[in-house]
């Protein structure tokens, strides 16, 4: 049990009483970002990014991390309370939800959707703990051609995954890759699509797009939608919180299966939303109370909220091993160890350990430490939410413009960060996917790097993308998910049910 | 292509916006090739050249615009729902317009001063708070930041003629 031995050096690393208030400080901010309309995961991460850089490594990436554990549960809070959605990954959690904080069960639905979160992450990172060191390994062997060959099953996956329209996946995605390769050419040195504008040398950071995208853009459909809070009163104690407990074990079938639904979407990039829909979906199916569901049936936020966090949790598994994020808040991690000059990848493991094993046993305590705070403060957040949206606008658009700033120190960054914003805005109306876009762009480089290196190799035939087995059998399940949309579509058409409706 | 018009105060449909959309989208797949075809787009000496990826991004652009528009207008217009209303613009509006003001703003009197001015003004106009709370929430708030970052953190952002002034 290399990985056990491993994993208890990691905990040596957290203790540093530095490293255990950075997580407590990562998680408040988190669960605040996740409360907040217009901050999330991505781009709170992104914001608060440029602070980490005085710090080390190992602490910086405990506390990002952590925010990203805050954020998961804090989008529970406001579906539960306000019938919001914080996350777009919340959303199947209002379903049950906020129809229990209507009845009077709010407390009951907040300790159920936390400890379910609190068990997926936990799933989660036990499968992360034994299964990373084994995918780390056997990556090692890969070359440029199986590393592109993975990084084009990510692209494809969300094509065939993703519930937006296929072409419009595909045009958002390669708009990523064509921001992504602006600017100064890594090989060659070449001005890329610069235009004779200077600033663009440095091409698009993005940092800059996700706060843009998801920052900028959701305050403008928030605006859209006239949001005013109107919200259920939390009243939760240690009473409640211990009747749920004893009722929650009932369901360990509903949670197990959605722990499985999250891991399984997390590691291949479906990420958490779909996660949680499909193991709300299935839940509904399969339970004998599935009929209640909608109702306010304690197990139908159980089934979304373990999913999404065991989701959230092992989309870093293929962002340690492979250095391919599973969602956007994890490629905005992965950026952050780029500047930081570490290189996700395989050789992660052998050359940074420390950091890695560090940043997996803080996934452990961080999860125990988020599930305390938000048991705790639930009525504080709560009370956040109360603060009339016309202070929250202005601030977080505020933040957003420093965050863009600190990045570069570049007043032009402020600028594009409102262009992506209104991006966004226009992309998530015409139900374009923001996700590809930004894993392209923060990918594009590398992919393209991959791809010229196998393209050296094989002199320029793109058939060294099925010279063996491995690289064959990726690019195979990659074209697969990539024209999947349209076997679907043929396959329904064939059996003569009513085809759906293009989109 | 005929205007459609649904009720309400629909400003644009559902299926002008994709088709807008589509067409920008399929213009920037047009410059990335383009511009891939300026460095070229083969074999060099050092192997692909630098338009050789983008070249492709930029046909697959302009692909799958095409597919979106040919999409679109295969659809049932009658099905069609709005892209944004009225009513709905106007409260995007009243965002963005200070917004794009904020950021002019920033160039000129720093980070700190245009965030006070932009927070007690969208106070002001939009939420109609009393101006005891606007100032006390619009000066307070910078002035955190202004600690946070500077002072805690020592991460320099912009500044203007007030901080000069102060002497920092």
């Amino acid at each position: 049990m290399e990985a056990l031995s491993s994993l208890i050096d990691g905990f040596g690393v957290l203790g540093d009483p530095a490293n255990i208030m950075y997580m407590f400080i990562g998680i408040t901010l988190g669960v605040l970002i996740g409360v907040l309309p217009g901050l999330g995961g991505a781009n709170g991460v992104a914001i608060l990014l440029p602070l980490t850089f005085s710090m080390s490594p190992t602490s910086a990436i405990i506390m990002l991390s952590c925010i990203y554990w805050g954020a998961l549960f804090g989008g529970a809070i406001t579906s539960i309370l306000f019938n919001i959605p914080g996350e777009p990954w919340s959303v199947a959690t209002t379903f049950d939800g906020y129809p229990m904080a209507q009845q009077g069960r709010a407390g009951e639905a907040l300790t159920g959707a936390f400890t379910s979160s609190f068990f997926g992450a936990f799933v989660a990172v036990v499968i992360l703990t034994f299964l990373a060191p084994l995918v780390a390994d056997f990556a090692l062997e890969f070359g440029p051609a199986e590393l592109f060959a993975v990084q084009l099953l990510t692209f494809c996956s969300f094509v065939g995954m993703g519930k937006e329209p296929p072409f419009k996946t595909i045009a958002a995605m390669m708009l990523g890759f064509a921001l992504a390769a602006v600017g100064q050419d890594p090989t060659t040195g070449e001005l890329r699509m610069t235009y004779g504008w200077y600033e663009l040398l440095r091409g698009f950071d993005f940092l800059i797009a996700v706060i843009g995208l998801f920052g900028i853009g959701e305050i403008l459909l928030t605006m859209e939608e006239g949001l005013a809070f109107r919200g259920k009163t939390a009243k939760i104690n240690p009473r409640i919180v211990l009747q749920t407990w004893a009722k929650l074990p009932r369901y360990w079938v509903t949670a197990v299966r959605g722990s499985i639904v999250g891991c399984w979407m997390g590691i291949t990039p479906g990420g958490a939303t779909p996660a949680s829909f499909m193991s709300y979906g299935l839940a509904k199916r399969m339970s004998k109370n599935g009929a209640n569901f909608g109702r306010g049936e304690l197990e139908g936020v159980v089934a979304p909220e373990t999913a999404a966090h065991a989701a959230g949790t092992s989309a870093l598994l293929p962002m340690l091993t492979l250095g391919i994020p599973g969602s956007p808040t994890a490629a905005v991690l992965l950026g952050g160890l780029l500047i930081w000059g570490l290189q996700p990848g395989p050789l992660l493991f052998i050359e940074q350990p420390d950091f890695v094993w560090g940043l997996i046993a803080s996934m452990y305590i961080g999860n125990i430490a988020g599930l305390i705070v938000v048991l705790t403060t639930v009525p504080l957040f709560a009370a956040i939410l109360r603060i009339p949206f016309s202070i929250i606008a202005p601030v977080i658009v505020a933040i957003c413009a420093i965050g863009a700033y600190t990045v570069n120190n570049a007043m032009l960054d402020i600028s594009f960060m409102l262009v992506f914003g209104v991006v966004g805005y226009v992309f998530k109306k015409l139900n374009y996917p923001l996700a590809p876009l930004v894993l392209a762009l923060v990918l594009g480089d590398m992919a393209e790097g991959n791809f010229r290196n196998a393209m050296i190799l094989s002199d320029g035939s793109l058939s060294i993308f099925w010279s063996n087995g491995l690289v064959g059998g990726i690019c195979a399940l990659a074209i697969f998910m990539l024209f999947w949309p349209a076997i679907s579509a043929g396959m329904r058409q064939f059996r003569g049910s009513q085809p759906r409706p293009a989109e | 292509m005929q205007h459609e018009e649904y009720g309400g105060d629909s400003l644009v449909s559902q299926r002008k916006a994709d088709i807008v959309v589509a067409l920008i989208m399929a213009g920037i797949g047009g410059i990335v090739i383009m511009d891939s075809l300026r460095l070229g787009m083969g074999w060099s000496e050092y192997g692909p050249d630098s338009g050789y990826f983008p070249f492709y991004i930029g046909l697959a652009m302009v692909i799958a615009s095409l597919g979106t528009i040919a999409l679109t207008l295969l659809r049932r217009a009658s099905s069609e729902g709005s892209f944004v209303e009225r009513t709905q613009l106007r409260d995007v509006l009243k965002v963005l317009v200070p917004s794009v003001v904020f950021v002019v703003l920033i160039g000129v009197l720093g980070i700190y001063v245009s965030s006070m001015l932009f927070i007690g003004a969208f106070m002001r106009w939009l939420g109609r708070f009393p101006w005891l709370t606007v100032v006390i929430v619009s000066v307070c708030v910078p002035l955190a930041l202004f600690l946070l970052f500077e002072i805690w953190f020592l991460v320099p952002l912009p500044k203007g003629p007030l901080e000069d002034f102060l002497g920092y």
